[in-house]
């Protein structure tokens, strides 16, 4: 039996069929594809519930677009900086990899500054937006819109700790031209970000309201 | 399989992305800009250029476009799954809520709104 061991290699674990660099990746997928399922369900009962509603306040009177327009500018150059980090560390050029990891940290930060600022505005300013009355009304206006971008928001937090986790793991060399799985992961996680909120600012923000019968 | 295929020009798709985002600020202006314009029109540009922009992060960023065919699958399956959530939420949704006489109801008699809802 002792024999039979040192003679053979250990044994590799299959290979993922999908994702033949790492299972992970898949996993981060089937993840993805997940929480996809959840914000899906969100943006449809948030669809429900304002298409039922007569008093639903017209977003784009609201909520700032500009602000939130700058917001999604932010995220799509944060993007951009993560797939660079990625190009770099493909290169072997671990350094440009953790800078361009740490822009995106920084613009996914700058995002939930921002996003905090707006909160902010909405709750103290004129529209008095809380969770369960908009003025003097009960719409459920808040408490969709607070429940939809929060989420949002809590992914941004998690991914710019996760991304803070990469670069760490990259600052103790773990990353390399051959071995850059952990950074495609991270990344397919950060547009998934993106491309939620790309959804999400046209239909919470953008999209107006249908004249009242 | 991203990993042997040649890198795609991603500030091409930054830009259009950044063009995309302008249009649909510019869209979203239209009817304070011009009143009697469609709503619906509006709403259905809205739709078509947010999907636009979500299939180039997912294709390029996401590198969806050079990966095999069953994990693009794995990625299409929440948009089945909330196509039919949709479907189902479908008498909200053409908003059956909002049709005159309900309107009429509700407010004339609001305790009994919902026995007359239920009838209908």
């Amino acid at each position: 039996m002792s024999h039979a061991t040192t003679m053979h290699a250990p044994v590799e674990p299959a290979e993922s069929p999908l994702t033949p660099e790492s299972w992970g990746k898949l996993g981060m997928w089937v993840f993805l594809a997940g929480d996809a399922m959840t914000f899906g369900s969100l943006l449809a009962g948030y669809g429900a519930l304002r298409a039922g509603s007569l008093d639903w306040p017209d977003p784009t009177k609201v909520l700032g677009i500009n602000l939130t327009a700058a917001m999604t500018f932010l995220l799509i150059c944060s993007s951009v900086t993560m797939v660079k980090g990625l190009s770099a560390i493909k290169h072997g050029n671990q350094k440009g990899m953790r800078n361009y990891l740490l822009l995106t940290a920084l613009g996914g930060a700058i995002f939930l500054g921002l996003q905090a600022y707006e909160w902010t505005h909405l709750i103290t300013g004129e529209h008095k937006v809380l969770f369960t009355t908009f003025g003097e009304q009960k719409s459920l206006f808040g408490a969709t819109f607070y429940a939809i971008t929060g989420f949002h928001g809590a992914h941004v937090t998690g991914g710019v700790i996760y991304l803070l986790i990469v670069v760490m793991n990259g600052l103790r060399g773990k990353y390399s031209a051959e071995n850059h799985n952990g950074v495609e992961i991270v990344g397919l996680y950060w547009h998934f970000v993106d491309l939620i909120w790309i959804l999400v600012f046209t239909f919470i923000y953008l999209i107006p309201n249908p004249p009242n019968p | 399989m991203s990993g042997t295929h040649q890198e795609p020009n991603y500030m091409a798709v930054f830009y259009s992305l950044t063009i995309l985002t302008a249009v649909e600020v510019g869209v979203a202006y239209t009817n304070t800009i011009w009143p009697g314009f469609p709503l619906v029109i509006m709403g259905a540009m809205l739709v078509i250029l947010a999907l636009v922009k979500a299939a180039l992060v997912g294709m390029y960023f996401m590198h969806l476009k050079f990966e095999k065919r069953t994990l693009g699958i794995i990625a299409m399956t929440p948009l089945i799954l909330c196509t039919l959530l949709i479907i189902a939420l479908l008498p909200d949704l053409t908003g059956a809520n909002r049709k005159p006489e309900k309107v009429a109801a509700v407010q004339a008699e609001p305790t009994e709104a919902s026995p007359a809802a239920d009838s209908n």
